[in-house]
């Protein structure tokens, strides 16, 4: 039976050509759950905020957006609040931005209850704190009283989740609602979203960028692309055959561990061309009158070889960035040394000397944060040189070759970096870090803030330059669909820690950490046919501040036994790979 | 996938800068008016005539805007008073770009505990009541136009240091500068390639914001008679005069006080205006 | 920790102020004719002036700790406190209903923008507070007693020409203009921040009346801006009231003080300026103490 249907919806703004949306329809059954899945740009979140009312003033819209035969389109807010969220309810990307800091949880949730009249004034706290422990939050008097800074991302997103689902709604729209959260975060609240559905028979319109969640959550799904949609089919039908090129070409660019390593074998024999021994970053941080101490990064080695990749993934907390920035020195080491072709480097970058300067550079995430707005891409990409009298002759003839290695062509030189897109930063910022022809190059989550297909592109052209020069890098991801793409080995960080390394191949095939296992069960598969875990990791990556005893993952681990909480297992191994764990010899975890 | 960002309509944007236009443009004439319009008229600023006290304005007769308690003519002290109110204005505002810019980029830079403890001396002095310094000041040394801009600048580098410091913070954190650190560029060249460029804009925005304010403190001075001294004059000293003779002369107060407010007035849509098409978000 | 981190700014700002008054160019008395040595001698013993610094230093901060400003140098016959008391209660009067009218009127008007953004009522307000943040209060006190004291004839023009209320109602008005321009711009802009940020968003996609989202999500939030311009506006206003005070010839704190600077009376104007330092820091620390306790997340810590 239909629920919601939208008939030739168009949203336009008035600074632009383009319409955001334009003549979509589509309808969503009631218990159906439908995905709506494009790249930024393409219209999800208008449509969203279309259905709920929610479009800024200056939005101007046509057509027509009924839930039960009732208007949406155009209703005044008060015919809209007889609608949401008793009807259909909101799950927003953000949790943080999405909760109000100034009051406290149990307020903002008994606050609909309240306005709505759902239950008589007198139960609405009971009903608020029922709804905090239905959605898997621990002790629910607590965060009743807490206010959201005081939770976690995960946390935040559940008591969204219980906001949306007070008034009992028809239909659930979930914009983007993991894609700020950790991945093991994410399985569990794609798999709490999934139960709730099940327990209130909801239909959920789910938004998202990221086809391995819409494989596993939807029934059908809508592709978008600059604002219409291309197909909307059975999901299975639909990743069976995708018929439009956009979808093909998402489906080309979906992260995907399961697909085969496409890199080379291990440069066999190569030199070392970077060492990291022992390396551990702490932070001293001051709060209120106390001072206390932040170990981000606990003792580390690692060995680089030319021409190798070595991607260091983890979830946020782990310390990969902390780590990639001590290394090329932007942050001081506490203990340890960085080695470069067997000389000990200075612990920050000032103190280097300027022949390390060229050989060690870095990418950063936000393209557009990492290029000086005030000065040309041209400027940009030759202060290298000038900085380090090289080329005096020939710069722009240096400059505009290396350009155009990483593909921006002539047209872009005079341009400045608002004028280009994300990518395009992206490939200004390799092309700088790369001019001076270094022999390492560090990149921190460089393809994160990117699109799917603008991703694999990036990925290409760190391959053609490794080919061709031999450069060694590392790549600090927390995306273990990229680590597949790019890298020869990979290590494994939990808070701090190196928990396990090991050839890519070996590690997605055969992990030997918990932790590896969990994190590549919980990277949902852009496959529907694939039957992923069902039971996803419990808890949330714990305080650097306050770590456990013994192994760091032991609380969350289902494998702990004794030992596992009272002795530090250290990283050990025979072979190709290292472990940190107690029972790795006795664990059998492959797929 | 955020909203987007929600810009000014275009048809609003053409509104601002027009506005922006024609208050800059009204400024630039009053300058020019106050500099030319002496030789234009053969009165000058000092000279009295007691045959001629009290004269209303007239546009047949010799004195435009009248004549005060002395004979002396409005419309060419009035030109002096904008003179000398500008002057000090700019000066005073120079004075305190400079000091708010260096102290604002050090914080800014150096960050940590010097930054907390800079900022905590700002905060703490933002809130005092500044005029009675200035004036304490004023008592104890003999009054000079030189005191009248350092005092100026003394009050207005605390918002310049503020701004200054928090945009160096917020650039600094930027990977670019980082891409410039890795790079080997030295800690001057980063403040000088990368941090002031990125800065200027906003200087110069909020220079036009200072300005207003350093008239206010000067004419504030000068209308309780502390600041620019007889036969010399600016426009509080002329609104002040004219307070004298608020029943018989109504021209004496309503011409440069109108004239005041209109400069001030200019500044403030000037300042806003620009910093708004500078940076759309803030708009307080 | 924030009560102790004021008693070093109070330290400060009184060591300044004293400083500068003795760092003078001659003494307090080389203005008037040449007095006989001893008589000289007499009047510096008398005031202490003949012990070092230091120790005169110590001399005033013991003072003022129990309301002991010294001597006037010009009102021979009063001590500056006995000035003070005089007069303060008259200009507090003044300056309290000015701030009250200030936020009443300033507060409401800034939401009532804010809420009507882009309408006639917003450019309309917004322009009034544009003006009343640019013309000063030298100028608009003259110009209101011109219009409705001097033409009108509603007001009286001075403190001294009525004895009823009706004589503080322009001075209070006079005083409290640019601060309800201020306020209304800052209420206007904080306002129209929240109203636009994300979990405004939320409370709408939750199906809340706006006057529930402005009560219970809006309001706190948005005020809080205002709380901390309070500080200013208290400096503002304390400076305001000594124009307004010379315009209607009000004998408050702010004409001691201004007939003090013209008379170089030293300690009667370094005693104002301790006194209005003192209060505005004592306040901004109240309203420090008020903000953490408002923002949860400054509380917490």
């Amino acid at each position: 039976m239909e629920l919601l249907r939208l008939r030739n919806l168009t949203v336009q703004y008035p600074d632009t050509q383009q319409p955001a949306v334009s003549s979509l329809s589509f309808s969503i059954d009631r218990g159906e759950s439908v995905g709506l899945v494009g790249e930024s740009g393409s219209g999800k979140t208008q449509t969203a905020l279309a259905i709920m009312g929610l479009l800024p003033a200056n939005a101007h819209y046509s057509g027509s957006i009924c839930i039960d035969n009732q208007e949406l389109l155009g209703a005044s807010v008060a015919e809209l609040n007889r609608v949401r969220p008793g009807r259909v309810a909101m799950v927003f990307q953000d949790p943080q931005a999405s909760l109000n800091p100034y009051v406290s949880i149990g307020d903002q949730l008994r606050r609909i209850l309240l306005e709505h009249r759902f239950c008589p004034s007198a139960e609405a706290r009971s009903r608020t704190l029922h709804m905090l422990g239905r959605v898997g939050l621990p002790d629910p008097e607590r965060q009743y009283r807490s206010y959201p800074h005081q939770l976690s991302g995960g946390m935040r997103q559940r008591v969204m989740m219980g906001a949306a689902l007070l008034g009992d709604p028809d239909l659930l729209i979930a914009d983007e609602p993991t894609t700020a959260l950790d991945v093991t975060v994410q399985a569990q609240i794609l798999a709490l979203l999934g139960a709730l559905r099940e327990e209130t028979g909801a239909a959920l319109l789910l938004i998202t960028h990221d086809l391995g969640v819409i494989a596993h959550h939807c029934q059908r799904t809508i592709v978008m692309d600059h604002g219409r949609a291309l197909e909307d089919r059975t999901t299975h039908e639909l990743f069976a055959a995708p018929s439009s090129e956009k979808m093909q070409q998402l489906l080309h660019a979906a992260p995907c561990i399961s697909r085969d390593c496409d890199t080379l074998a291990t440069p066999a024999g190569a030199p070392v061309v970077l060492e990291i021994d022992a390396v551990a970053v702490s932070f001293d941080e001051r709060r209120g009158g106390a001072s206390r101490t932040l170990n981000a990064v606990r003792p580390f080695s690692l060995a680089l070889r030319t021409g190798e990749t070595i991607a260091i993934v983890g979830e946020s907390g782990s310390g990969k960035t902390s780590l990639a920035r001590a290394v090329v020195g932007l942050n001081a080491t506490t203990q340890g040394t960085v080695s470069f072709q067997g000389s000990r480097l200075a612990a920050t970058v000032s103190a280097r000397s300027r022949a390390h300067h060229r050989d060690l550079q870095m990418v950063f995430q936000d393209p557009l944060a990492s290029l000086n707005p005030a000065m040309r891409v041209a400027d940009i990409v030759e202060e290298p040189l000038r900085v380090h009298a090289e080329a005096t002759d020939r710069r722009d003839q240096v400059v505009a070759e290396s350009l155009r290695r990483v593909g921006i062509s002539e047209a872009f030189f005079d341009r400045f970096p608002h004028e280009l897109s994300g990518g395009q930063a992206q490939r200004v910022a390799i092309a700088r870090a790369l001019i001076l022809n270094p022999k390492v190059l560090i990149c921190d989550e460089a393809v994160a803030a990117l699109d799917g297909t603008v991703q694999e592109e990036i990925l290409a052209l760190l391959r053609e330059e490794q080919q061709r020069s031999g450069l060694a890098i590392i790549f600090i991801t927390h995306d273990l669909a990229v680590v597949r793409q790019i890298s020869h080995r990979v290590v494994v960080m939990y808070m701090g820690r190196a928990v396990e390394t090991a050839p890519c191949e070996q590690l997605f095939r055969r992990p030997k950490h918990p932790y590896t296992k969990a994190l590549l069960d919980a990277v949902p598969q852009p496959d529907p046919t694939i039957r992923q875990a069902v039971t996803p990791l419990v808890g949330e990556i714990g305080s650097i501040i306050s770590p456990p005893d013994g192994c760091p993952f032991n609380p969350r681990c289902e494998l702990a036994i004794k030992i596992c909480s009272e002795t530090l297992p250290p990283l050990s191994g025979n072979g190709a790979g290292l472990v940190a764990c107690h029972r790795a010899e006795e664990l059998d975890l492959t797929y | 996938m955020s909203l987007a960002p929600t810009l000014l309509p275009v048809r609003q944007q053409v509104r601002g800068s027009r506005l922006v236009w024609i208050c800059a443009s009204l400024l630039a004439f009053i300058a020019i008016a106050s500099v030319a319009g002496p030789f234009l008229v053969d009165n000058d600023y000092r000279s009295t005539d007691f045959d001629n006290i009290f004269l209303p304005p007239t546009i047949t007769g010799q004195h435009f805007f009248g004549t005060d308690d002395l004979g002396r003519d409005l419309f060419v002290r009035t030109l002096l008073g904008v003179r000398i109110t500008l002057f000090v204005a700019v000066i005073a505002s120079f004075v305190s770009l400079f000091i708010g810019v260096i102290y604002g980029a050090i914080a800014g830079y150096l960050g940590g505990k010097v930054d907390a403890l800079m900022m905590r001396l700002v905060d703490a002095m933002y809130a005092l009541p500044f005029i009675f310094f200035v004036i304490l000041l004023m008592v104890v040394f003999e009054r000079s136009l030189l005191l009248i801009f350092i005092a100026i600048g003394a009050i207005n580098w605390l918002d310049m240091a503020r701004i200054v410091r928090g945009q160096t913070l917020s650039l600094k954190q930027r990977s670019f500068v980082d891409a410039a650190k890795l790079i080997g560029v030295s800690s001057f060249g980063i403040v000088w390639r990368h941090i002031t460029p990125n800065l200027l804009g906003l200087v110069i925005v909020y220079m036009t914001l200072t300005i207003p304010q350093a008239i206010l403190v000067e004419s504030f001075l000068s209308f309780l008679g502390l600041g620019v001294q007889e036969p010399q004059t600016s426009l509080g000293a002329l609104v002040y005069g004219g307070t004298n003779h608020v029943q018989s002369a109504t021209w004496l107060i309503v011409i440069p006080a109108t004239v005041l407010a209109v400069i001030l007035v200019c500044f403030n849509f000037l300042g806003d205006g620009l910093r708004e098409l500078a940076d759309p978000k803030s708009k307080t | 920790m924030r009560i102790l981190g004021a008693i070093p700014t109070l330290l400060l700002v009184i060591a300044v102020a004293f400083l500068m008054v003795r760092a003078a160019p001659g003494g307090p008395f080389d203005s008037e004719r040449a007095l006989p040595p001893d008589v000289e001698q007499n009047i510096e013993k008398a005031y202490h002036l003949d012990e070092p610094l230091p120790a005169q230093f110590v001399r005033y901060l013991a003072g003022i700790a129990v309301g002991d400003f010294g001597p006037s140098f010009r009102y021979r016959d009063y001590t500056v406190s006995e000035i003070i008391r005089q007069a303060f209660p008259l200009s507090m009067r003044l300056g309290a209903m000015a701030m009250l009218l200030a936020l009443i009127v300033g507060v409401s008007a800034g939401m009532a923008a804010a809420l009507h953004k882009n309408s006639m009522l917003d450019r309309l307000i917004s322009a009034v507070a544009m003006l009343g943040i640019s013309v000063p209060i030298f100028v608009v006190a003259p110009l209101m007693v011109l219009v409705f004291a001097v033409s009108l004839d509603w007001l009286p023009a001075s403190y001294a020409g009525s004895a009823g209320a009706d004589r503080l109602i322009m001075p209070i008005i006079a005083l409290a203009l640019p601060q309800i321009a201020y306020i209304a711009r800052l209420t206007r802009a904080s306002m129209i921040e929240i109203m636009a940020s994300d979990f405004v968003r939320t409370a709408r996609a939750q199906g809340l009346r706006t006057a529930s989202i402005i009560r219970y999500h809006a309001i706190k939030p948005a005020m809080l801006p205002l709380l901390s311009y309070m500080g200013p506006a208290i400096a503002a206003v304390l400076t305001g009231s000594i124009v307004v005070e010379q315009v209607f010839g009000i004998p408050g704190v702010g004409q001691f003080f201004i007939s003090g600077a013209l008379n170089r009376d030293y300690t009667l104007v370094l005693g104002i300026t301790v006194f209005y330092a003192v209060i505005v820091i004592v306040l901004n620390l109240v309203v420090d103490l008020l903000y953490g306790f408002l923002d949860p997340r400054i509380r917490s810590r």
